[in-house]
């Protein structure tokens, strides 16, 4: 169980506060998000969350929507909680036994914490690519086929060499590895491993995909693809991307929120956060004044 | 600081004169290493070398030609109503006839047309003496094997006695302490060897018999198959166990004060002196549960109960050693624990698991103080052929023959040990091979 690492142990110790007294902020209210959280067409609508790590506090009441087939991008700095908040939306913080969780997450209007969803069931349906790429040690294949294996979808071979050409062409990633499918998926470069668990994450045809950090760990070149990647997939897929870089999320997103201290601050459409922030603590950090 | 920024060339300096001491120090670690490496391995050679230069005396063995003569009055056999003896040449004597006979007659009888001179009681006596007591039932297998043989007289190899064997191989002077081989025996031996009667061939029946009184008969076939069907119960019962066991403390129980309490437990009963695990299956296994003695079942119970928590300690560190990114990507793609468990973190904790397997049946391989308890240090002649058959093992063998007072048994026990570290050897090569195995996937 403890196995796996609290994610970003800071986001619960709150470290930005030192930063914050040294800009003179503490004192803005933080209590109220401003711009608009609503969305016309939500694919998952959350209320009222709160998420603690045993006694701290991680996430403060944060309510937002994602809206269908749009990318929608969490910013904020270091220790703001957005990654906790990204986890919960599939429930990968259920394996952290001090982590509670309060408030309403629906997918699709049904709810995601109901004691009657199988989590396995939320996974198959809110994928998740993870900051690190993370390929099986398997072949690029075996990985790609992975998840269409264990949830059945397929009935015999061809089926599945098919979901796995599509899901790989889906990545931008088939041209480059088609011939060498059985060769270990960890023998590829960091992008090429990152498009390859994009492409294991498309291969169970999910509804959701969330993305933490994707692009963290990997050179310009590889960041730029898998930028026009997301794009190319929000036609089909809706998106929520964590990340640190204010100018990818100004190129990928459509819709920004901006975290802050476990508090949703500002959330609104990116051209308008971007351009003209309401809140102080936003334009601070976009205008990179702290962060 | 500052005077380290007045004066660079002084930094310099000083840092040169450190850096020579500093490079001095890790050449005297190096050297250090490499003694230490070497002892070691001297150590090693020497171990080896001297029980192996003890052991090659037990692979050989001193054979010698006799001229029996299977005459049916000295078979006490008679074949047909006429009691004279020449007119039953023609006859085939029966089966239980010959299984009756009296062969010791045969050979006595024999060894004194052999040794006409030989005269007295003692001093015939000291004649059968040379040859093994196994001669003649040699005299009778053959016989049996070709009863065509039956009032003829042919040659035939037998064993010499144990005595006989050690005195040839290490040509011991005449009357040395513990050699029982005296002036008249010496002589008559060296009339033997002068009329090329004696060669010495592979030992080949200590390979295939079990233990036995007799030196020259006794083999390690027993303690062999003894030691595998124990280690086979061993393995069956702690591998399947311990990773079970490991599995479930790391992955799936919730950690709070009863698995804390487990997990103390475990790394205690790892420290368990192994005498007490064989009073446990003294008591338990055999008088309560009714399971036979000497059997390698029981052996394999009570060496598992030792075993387990080395394998569950190691299996638990591999379990550990797997990235938790592994485990998220899984679980991210929607599959469950038992997925996640099986199809991924099994697989790549596999080649610690099976270091841990391998030390800890290394461990039991080697164990004797458990065994001694559930009585596996019988005197069992019988080779064992399943896992409720009475049975000793490599070690306790070793043990056995290391207590005997013939000196023919010194080889033995050198040979014995010889044959366990071989069966260690073997082991640790395939779990090698296994684990490389695993490793390439």
């Amino acid at each position: 169980m403890n196995a796996i690492t609290l994610p970003k142990q800071q986001d619960v110790n709150g470290t930005t506060e030192t930063d914050l007294s040294q800009t003179n902020l503490s004192e803005i209210e933080l209590t109220q998000t401003v711009g608009n959280i609503y969305a016309d067409d939500a694919k998952m609508s959350i209320r009222n969350a709160n998420i603690y790590y045993g006694d701290k506090q991680a996430i403060d009441n944060i309510s937002l929507d994602l809206a269908k087939n749009q990318v929608t991008a969490l910013i904020g700095p270091s220790g703001c909680g957005k990654s906790t908040f990204l986890r919960s939306l599939n429930r990968m913080n259920d394996t952290i036994d001090i982590c509670n969780i309060t408030g309403q997450f629906t997918l699709d209007d049904e709810d995601i914490y109901a004691k009657s969803l199988d989590p396995v069931l939320l996974r198959a349906r809110v994928g998740m690519v993870f900051q690190k790429p993370n390929p099986f040690p398997k072949s690029i294949y075996e990985n790609v086929a992975y998840g269409a294996r264990i949830h059945g979808l397929t009935n015999n071979k061809a089926e599945l060499d098919e979901i796995v050409e599509t899901s790989l062409q889906k990545a931008g990633l088939f041209n480059e590895v088609k011939d060498r499918l059985n060769d270990p998926g960890t023998g590829l470069s960091g992008g090429q491993q990152q498009r390859l668990c994009i492409a294991r994450t498309i291969a169970v045809s999910p509804e959701v995909i969330l993305m933490d950090e994707p692009a963290s760990a990997l050179d310009p070149i590889a960041t730029a693809i898998i930028e026009e990647l997301i794009d190319e997939l929000k036609e089909k897929y809706t998106i929520a991307i964590v990340t640190h870089s204010m100018q990818q999320a100004a190129r990928v997103s459509q819709h920004t929120a901006y975290f802050h201290m476990g508090k949703l601050v500002e959330m609104g459409k990116t051209e308008d956060i971007f351009t003209r922030p309401s809140h102080k603590l936003t334009e601070n950090y976009i205008t990179g004044r702290f962060g | 600081m500052t005077s380290i920024n007045k004066n660079t060339t002084s930094t310099t300096e000083r840092v040169s004169l450190g850096l020579k001491r500093r490079h001095s120090k890790e050449k005297r670690f190096k050297r250090i290493g490499l003694f230490a490496v070497l002892f070691g391995f001297l150590l090693v050679v020497i171990l080896i070398g001297d029980i192996t230069s003890k052991a090659l005396p037990a692979f050989h063995q001193h054979w010698v030609k006799l001229d029996v003569n299977y005459q049916a009055s000295w078979l006490d056999i008679n074949t047909g109503v006429d009691t004279d003896i020449e007119d039953n040449s023609g006859q085939a004597p029966t089966t239980e006839q010959l299984n009756k006979a009296n062969y010791r007659n045969v050979l006595k009888k024999s060894l004194y047309q052999m040794f006409p001179d030989v005269s007295g009681r003692k001093s015939k006596r000291r004649l059968t003496k040379l040859f093994s007591s196994n001669a003649e039932f040699s005299l009778k297998d053959n016989l049996i094997a070709s009863p065509s043989l039956f009032n003829t007289k042919t040659h035939l190899w037998v064993r010499l006695d144990d005595d006989v064997d050690s005195y040839l191989k290490a040509a011991f002077p005449v009357g040395e302490a513990g050699l029982r081989i005296n002036q008249q025996q010496a002589q008559w031996l060296a009339t033997l060897i002068s009329s090329e009667r004696i060669e010495s061939r592979f030992n080949f029946s200590f390979f295939t018999s079990g233990d036995s009184r007799e030196p020259e008969l006794a083999g390690i076939k027993g303690a062999l198959m003894g030691t595998l069907l124990t280690m086979f119960v061993t393995l069956l019962l702690s591998f399947p166990l311990g990773v079970a066991g490991a599995l479930y403390l790391e992955e799936f129980a919730p950690k709070n004060r009863f698995t804390d309490l487990i997990e103390i437990n475990i790394n205690n009963l790892a420290a368990v002196p192994s005498i007490v695990f064989g009073l446990l299956g003294l008591a338990v296994i055999i008088n309560l549960f009714g399971l036979p003695r000497s059997a390698p079942l029981v052996g394999g119970i009570v060496l598992t109960l030792m075993t387990l928590p080395t394998i569950i300690i190691a299996s638990r560190a591999a379990i550990k050693a797997v990235p938790p990114s592994i485990r998220e990507a899984a679980l991210g793609l929607g599959a469950s624990k038992m997925q996640v468990t099986f199809s991924h973190v099994l697989p790549q904790a596999m080649p610690g698991i099976i270091t841990g397997a391998i030390i800890g049946v290394a461990q039991a391989l080697g164990e004797t103080a458990p065994l001694l308890m559930i009585g596996m240090v019988a005197f069992i002649v019988d080779v064992p052929s399943s896992i409720v058959d009475s049975a000793t093992v490599l070690p306790v063998q070793i043990f056995l023959w290391a207590d005997s007072p013939e000196r023919a048994f010194l080889a033995k026990t050198s040979a014995a040990i010889l044959v366990l570290l071989t069966l260690l050897l073997i082991i640790n090569l395939s779990a090698t091979m296994l684990r490389s195995r695993f490793e390439k996937k």
